[in-house]
């Protein structure tokens, strides 16, 4: 016994060396639109885009490909960027008025983004003698001015502070005050009030000298810093939201808060303007919101643009988002479905052109950024290669497709181009390419297919570091839906005035949540796929290359099989509509297949050789031969006692009710009990203990009154009949002679149903198999003893390895099974993994996580792992995501674990059920309604953004000497803990720094522990170092961390780590 | 050393032995050759000829030498009856269908037949002589502690056995903080305690937890670090065979071990844990932990069978050593915690300091307020 206690993993420094080559983590790029963008700027000169978010994430965005990200230390509102131009330097202000210098700078050829300094202004002024009202405290507008060497920054009280950008220090002195302003302006303008808030700072586009000032009353002025004196005031009455220089600098044209512009023209005879030369309120009569920003672009070809958002009648059209376009008499009113943030439009800035000649319009929406090519007729929509809303309907479900062959990714292509045609310049319309991508051609096609509430299933190509939307299949047209899409445009066209016109694609509304996408299923290499929805539907869809018109067969398998006493009281089935249906080029359905009782599908599985599908809902699995579209199998998993599945959502609505009054009377309880308490007799005792307990340890204070009932899991727990997976092997089951095609089904009770399938044999040629009935005999049942919910089932060959999918092995893509030695099946549960060997099921390997860890597997999937080292060496490993978001990774099949680290934050419910792990190492997680953060496992096969920047300004080592801090290497933007690399430290291929860390022996103390598993990852951990940060030092300074505190532990706890790792 | 212990004196004695039996109002007296006790059954046939009761069944107890009540059933206790008695063995007799089954509440005949030593916790404060004590076989393992000397004596290490029975294990856990002794001095440190025992639930009828026991281990794991979601998860995948290492809240009940042991009966209530020979080893192997966790595969035919395991049980050994209670808890030497609150916590390094903040007032209906 004492062997078994003593045993260690993890000491053989040869398998320590192998797995550095083999797993490392990144998190490497954020794929989809940023979670509540604040802040648009652009760089005219590099023509590179930044957008910032309330979480303090910026992001800047070229041509595909060139991506940079930081996140500012606290999280705090982005709320103006300004980029300084050609210099790659972005000035950042948050929402707590201070200023932060973000720069791209070059390593070793790659560009990153950092930030340089920072800037918090003082509360409380003293220096200057400014009082009390010109605080710097509230900064509303900052303008770069001076080639971008001196920002000015308008404040709430009035003034007008100038600070020097290199440094990031206040120019002492050149305070502009308010009192200074009012001088120049006439008495009975004054009359005793206030300027307001500075609102507007527009520099000169001439002169660099002047700026325009504008106040919140609307009050403009054109101050001369030069020789420190007003040059001219214009007596604006109404209340001032924006302004916008014309381009030779003899017009300004105001935007107001009651829904009018004004412009004004530069009268150089006197330095008092009273009057605007045009004042109109466009969207009048009626009283009109206010034009919150407004751009005046005048072109060579005569008449200028004016763009302005907002400014729409209040009481029709008040609750639009809109931003109106207006040349000459063209007028249209761009109309979004989210706020708008802000716009700027792409223009030439070059000073020796006397015209704007805007090429494009950018307006960035809460929920996307749409791009309009100002100089084609129409003005269409560009297409964006990046910033994809992903969540342009809540995403429902996710699956990843590797090595999609050539062939089936230029249909999806061709479907999608048929689908929304594009301007043959449809690519290279967009105005946005600063930056070189020097990322490698991705080696193969990853698609990732989201399905949507909507019913649709979207298709991306996740090959590199930009997701870029492929083709959209929707499948909501098969059904009947309640409402009906034909309203709503019928309602918009009786309208023709504001000219309307819909942009963008986010829409949140579903028809009909009942046909949300639950579970995706596809075969590459007959280009079939099933797509299951909430209803019970489950759709086999087929790619064609034409479009066509026809019926799609309806079958409906009842799971309940005569179990009497149950009643569906959840929603109805859809009804297909009937009769042939038009179908673009695409994915055309084929059958649909209904699962009654009609509750939503929890697992789905196609077998394309076999034309098999599987599928299961709360109540049972199916199993229907599409070919002959005849049903073969369908087994109800019920509990005799589990009547709450059978209700439907409804009761369960009704049973949440209940435990909420339930705990409300907790509630009320502890306070009665509470009170009582005071009145006892040793109560003065107890405070005074409780007190003593804050004072000493204040942060326990948070610590919940929370308790967790132990009980093991019983027989009957409610939902015990939901099938969790499926899947389809051609193994032994009945005996070890013969294999053939088998289906096992695991449900959430720790249950595993075996099938064997009498399949008939395709012929030599043909690809079909000939029309006979396909039969299915159950095999084994297997029922885990501890009752968790089976997450995955995988068949490994002989040599261990996972079974090949469907034609993989025909057609020479991949190694055929090893048929003759022993086969297995590996059962992930919520709770163990477990290797039972086939066909007589028995325990082989097994690795208790709940036991050892205290977390529960979320999500498990097969990855190959290919070693930086050597070229053609892989092994084939279980990556799993646990209840506390953290990955980890086990030997198959001898359940080994191999490393784990923390990945989401366990808290990130939403992100861990998200989660999907690709075949090759790498995974996706939706970090935000509309992100997905991409990470990898592997050490080899890493996706992330390498690119570059030709940046004008000349850095001088004073400059770099002189940052305050060094920004931690960045995580991700919305604020996950965790380190993320400098990109530079491993590009892809096998890299120096790895090679050296490998080579270098370990401390032993971290070889010979199995607390090495976890050296390369540590939340909230943050460097405050200078200089270059590589991977090795990352791991080097948090394993010297971690020892240390390792040494401060006693001995039991080692003790009790071993056992951590203790695997039979 | 207990068992030794009372062979040792049984071999000491020589020659006959006086049996004095009882049964309702009658005595007989008869006596036996102690060296040669012979069989139970045969003992059980003299006993209803000396009574005249040849066709009555009858439960047979004797009285030990501490003055409690236990039963003969078979060879074994028949034989501790014979070895242990000086000079004189009682005996009393009870009609099997007068006899009080109901107090043990153990009617629920289980598979276990193999002979348990059932060490029954003495109470010589309480004397109740007409208490009846089933019969072993009657008995099922519900919980024993384990490990006693390889641990601390301010921990204890208790394994509850869930499976076979319907009760459930009944108890519920909570965040809090305790004082450690650290490298830095005495360090406050969040911990995982009982916080609630379900009346009638395993955990409780055991006595072995009790409020505000300071969970420690959960079959081997330490759990300091990890959350109470994650303990809960621990404890859950483990309930079939769990084993949890707690800082008993109440310190009073501690084994000495340095003392002599008393064996079943000892002399002292604070020495009330058995000082039987324990497993040298933890009990908690991983191996031994698959004999409770065999998945059941049904074949195509539809006969359950167990999966084969390859290594045989060790359990009828391990339950020799073990400690078989169930009893309430007020049965035995446990205090219920409400008792312990006035008690100042004996050894200032264990001492725990409860976090009282308002927001543990939910916790506070069945909590134990222990002061510094």
């Amino acid at each position: 016994m004492m062997k078994f206690r003593f045993r260690r993993q993890g000491a053989d420094p040869q398998r320590e060396k192998l797995k550095q080559e083999l797993f490392a983590f990144h998190k490497t790029v954020e794929h989809g639109f940023p979670n509540q963008p604040s802040a648009l700027a652009f760089d005219p000169e590099l023509r590179i885009m930044a957008l910032g978010t309330r979480s303090g994430a910026v992001k800047i965005y070229g041509a595909p490909g060139v991506e940079f990200t930081g996140l500012h230390r606290d999280t705090a509102t982005v709320t103006q960027m300004h980029f300084l131009p050609g210099q790659g330097r972005l000035l950042t202000l948050l929402d707590d008025s201070s200023l932060h210098l973000w720069e791209i700078v070059h390593h070793n050829g790659c560009a990153h983004l950092e930030e340089a300094l920072s800037f918090q202004p003082p509360s409380r002024l003293g220096f200057d003698g400014v009082s009390a009202p010109s605080s710097l405290s509230r900064v509303t507008v900052v303008l770069l001015v001076a080639a971008g060497n001196t920002a000015a920054l308008g404040t709430e009280g009035g003034s007008i502070f100038f600070l020097d950008v290199t440094m990031l220090t206040l120019l002492e002195g050149q305070t502009l005050s308010p009192d200074e302003v009012l001088r120049s302006v006439p008495d009975d303008y004054r009359c005793g009030k206030a300027l307001g808030p500075v609102e507007s700072l527009q520099g000169h586009p001439r002169d660099p000298a002047k700026i325009l000032i504008g106040y919140s009353r609307g009050l403009l002025v054109i101050w001369n810093r030069a020789a420190q004196c007003v040059d001219h005031v214009f007596l604006g009455n109404q209340q001032l939201e924006s302004l916008c220089w014309g381009r030779d600098g003899s017009t300004i044209v105001s935007s107001h808060s009651d829904g009018s512009y004004a412009v004004w023209s530069l009268d150089t005879s006197s330095s008092l303007t009273p009057q605007p030369t045009m004042a109109t309120t466009p969207y009048g009569p009626f009283p009109c919101k206010a034009i919150n920003k407004i751009l005046w672009r005048n072109c060579e070809s005569g008449s200028h643009f004016i763009i302005f958002s907002g400014g729409m009648p209040r009481a029709s059209y008040g609750d639009r988002h809109c931003v109106s376009v207006l040349r000459a008499e063209t007028l249209v009113t761009l109309d979004f479905t989210s706020r708008i943030i802000d716009f700027f439009t792409v223009h030439s800035t070059r000073p020796e052109d006397s015209f704007d000649d805007p090429q494009a319009l950018a307006v960035l929406l809460e929920e996307e950024l749409v791009v309009l090519d100002l100089q084609a007729p129409g003005w269409p929509a560009v297409p964006a290669p990046y910033l994809a809303p992903l969540h342009s309907s809540a995403i429902t479900c996710s699956a990843h497709v590797a090595n999609v062959p050539a062939k089936l990714w230029a249909r999806i292509v061709s479907a999608g181009e048929q689908q929304s045609p594009q301007p043959a310049s449809g690519a290279s319309n967009w105005p946005i390419t600063g930056g070189r991508n020097l990322a490698q051609e991705p080696s193969q096609r990853g698609l990732l297919l989201t399905g949507h509430e909507d019913g649709t299933v979207r298709f991306w190509d996740a090959s590199g570091v930009a997701l870029r939307p492929l083709y959209k299949l929707s499948t909501a047209g098969l059904f009947q839906t309640e409402c009906e899409h034909a309203d709503s445009l019928a309602q918009a066209a009786e309208d023709d005035w504001p000219p309307f016109r819909k942009v963008g694609c986010f829409d949140p509304y579903s028809d009909d949540p009942r046909l949300g996408v639950q579970k995706v299923a596809l075969c590459k290499y007959t280009a079939q796929m099933v797509v299951a929805g909430t209803a019970g539907q489950v759709l086999v869809l087929e790619l064609s290359d034409v479009p066509a018109e026809k019926a799609v067969s309806v079958a409906s398998m009842d799971l309940l099989q005569d179990r009497e006493g149950f009643t569906w009281k959840g929603h109805e089935r859809l009804s297909p509509r009937t009769g042939p249906l038009p179908w673009p080029a695409g994915f055309q359905p084929r059958v649909l297949v209904q699962c009654l009782p009609p509750a939503a599908v929890t697992a789905v599985t196609l077998q394309a050789e076999w034309s098999l599908v599987a599928f299961g809902t709360s109540h049972g699995f199916g199993l229907f031969d599409y070919q002959r579209k005849a049903p073969v199998l369908a087994r109800c998993t019920l509990h005799p006692n589990d009547s709450l599945a059978m209700e439907g959502p409804l009761s369960r609505v009704k049973s949440l009710k209940k435990s909420l009054r339930q705990s409300f009377r907790r509630i009320r309880k502890s306070r009665v009990s509470g009170k009582k308490r005071v009145a006892n007799a040793n109560s003065k005792l107890q405070e005074a203990n409780a007190q003593l307990a804050e004072q000493a340890c204040p942060h326990d204070v948070e610590t919940t009154p929370v308790q967790r009932r132990i009980e093991p899991r019983s027989a009957d727990d409610s939902l015990s009949g939901v099938v969790r997976c499926l899947c389809f092997a051609d193994t032994f089951l009945r005996d070890a002679a013969h294999h053939g095609p088998t289906m096992w089904a695991g449900t959430n009770s720790g249950s595993v149903f075996a099938y064997a399938l009498e399949v008939p044999a395709a012929t030599s040629g043909g690809e079909k198999r000939p029309e006979r009935a396909v039969e299915a005999v159950l095999g084994k049942e297997v029922q885990l003893m501890h009752r968790a919910p089976v997450v995955a089932i995988a068949v490994l060959d002989g040599r261990g390895r996972p079974l090949p999918e469907p034609y993989e092995a025909s057609r020479d893509l991949a190694q055929a099974p090893d048929m003759q030695g022993g086969h297995a099946v590996l059962i992930a549960s919520e709770e163990q993994f477990k290797v039972f060997t086939l066909p007589k099921v028995s325990a082989k390997t097994k690795f208790k996580l709940t036991a050892h860890e205290g977390c529960r597997v979320r999500k498990v999937a097969l990855a190959t792992f290919a070693s930086v080292a050597c070229e053609d060496y892989a092994e084939t490993c279980l990556a799993c995501l646990t209840n506390l978001g953290d990955v980890h990774v086990f030997s198959v099949p001898g359940l080994r674990p191999q490393v784990h680290y923390s990945c989401i934050r366990k808290e990130d419910i939403s992100g861990i059920a998200s989660c999907v792990f690709t075949r090759h190492g790498q995974g996706f997680y939706l970090i935000s309604p509309s992100e997905f953060e991409r990470f990898s496992l592997s050490a080899r096969n890493i996706t992330e953004p390498l690119c570059s920047l030709d940046i004008a300004w000349p850095r001088d080592g004073s400059q770099a000497s002189q940052r305050l801090q060094e920004s931690p290497k960045l995580s991700q933007a919305n604020g996950t803990p965790s380190i993320m690399l400098a990109p530079q430290s491993h590009d892809g291929s096998p890299n120096p720094a790895h090679c050296k860390g490998a080579d270098t022996p370990e401390p032993p103390e971290a070889t010979l522990s199995p607390m090495s598993i976890d050296s390369a990852t540590s939340a909230d951990t943050t460097l405050d170092t200078t200089g270059d940060v590589t991977v090795e030092d990352v791991k080097d300074f948090l394993g010297s961390s971690e020892e240390s505190e390792r040494n401060l532990r006693n001995l039991a706890e080692d003790e009790a780590r071993a056992h951590a790792i203790l695997i039979k | 050393m207990n068992r030794g212990h009372r062979h040792g004196a049984g071999s000491g004695c020589l020659g006959t032995m006086e049996v004095k039996s009882k049964f309702g109002a009658e005595f007989r007296r008869f006596s036996l050759e102690r060296s040669k006790p012979g069989k139970f059954e045969e003992f059980y046939g003299l006993l209803q000829h000396v009574h005249k009761i040849p066709n009555v069944d009858v439960l047979v107890g004797y009285a030990d030498i501490h003055g409690d009540l236990l039963p003969i059933n078979n060879d074994d206790n028949y034989h501790k009856a014979v070895s242990t008695a000086n000079p004189l063995l009682r005996i009393f007799i009870q009609k099997k269908e007068e006899a009080d089954y109901s107090a043990f509440g153990t009617d629920t005949l289980t598979k276990k037949k193999n002979v348990l030593t059932n060490v029954l916790r003495p109470d010589n404060h309480r004397k109740k002589p007409h208490i009846v004590i089933s019969m072993p076989q009657d008995f099922r393992p519900v919980s024993s502690i384990i490990d006693v000397d390889i641990l601390p004596e301010t921990h204890r290490r208790v394994r509850l056995y869930k499976y076979g029975t319907e009760k459930p294990l009944g108890f519920y856990i909570r965040d809090g903080s305790s004082v450690r002794v650290t490298p830095h001095g005495l360090e406050k440190v969040p911990g995982i305690f009982i916080s609630r025992l379900v009346p009638g639930g395993l955990a409780q009828s055991t006595g072995l937890l009790a409020v505000n026991d300071e969970v420690l281990e959960v079959n081997g794991i330490e759990v300091s670090g990890k959350s109470l979601d994650q303990v809960t998860d621990m404890m859950i995948a483990n309930s079939r065979n769990l084993i949890i290492t707690v800082r008993p809240a109440n310190q009073r009940n501690n084994v000495v071990r340095n003392s002599r042991a008393s064996g079943s009966s000892g002399q002292s209530t604070d020495n009330s844990l058995p000082g039987h020979p324990q497993p040298a080893e933890p009990s908690f192997e991983p191996e031994d932990e698959d004999s409770e966790e065999e998945d059941l595969i049904i074949e195509g035919d539809g006969a359950p069978r167990q999966i084969p395991r390859a290594a045989p049980p060790a359990e009828s050994l391990e339950s020799l050593a073990q400690v078989e209670l169930s009893f309430e808890s007020g049965h035995n030497g446990f205090l219920p915690s409400r008792e312990a609150s006035s008690a100042p916590v004996a050894s200032g390094t264990n001492a725990e300091l409860e976090t009282r903040a308002p927001g543990h007032k939910l916790l506070e209906e069945d909590g134990t307020i222990i002061t510094l």
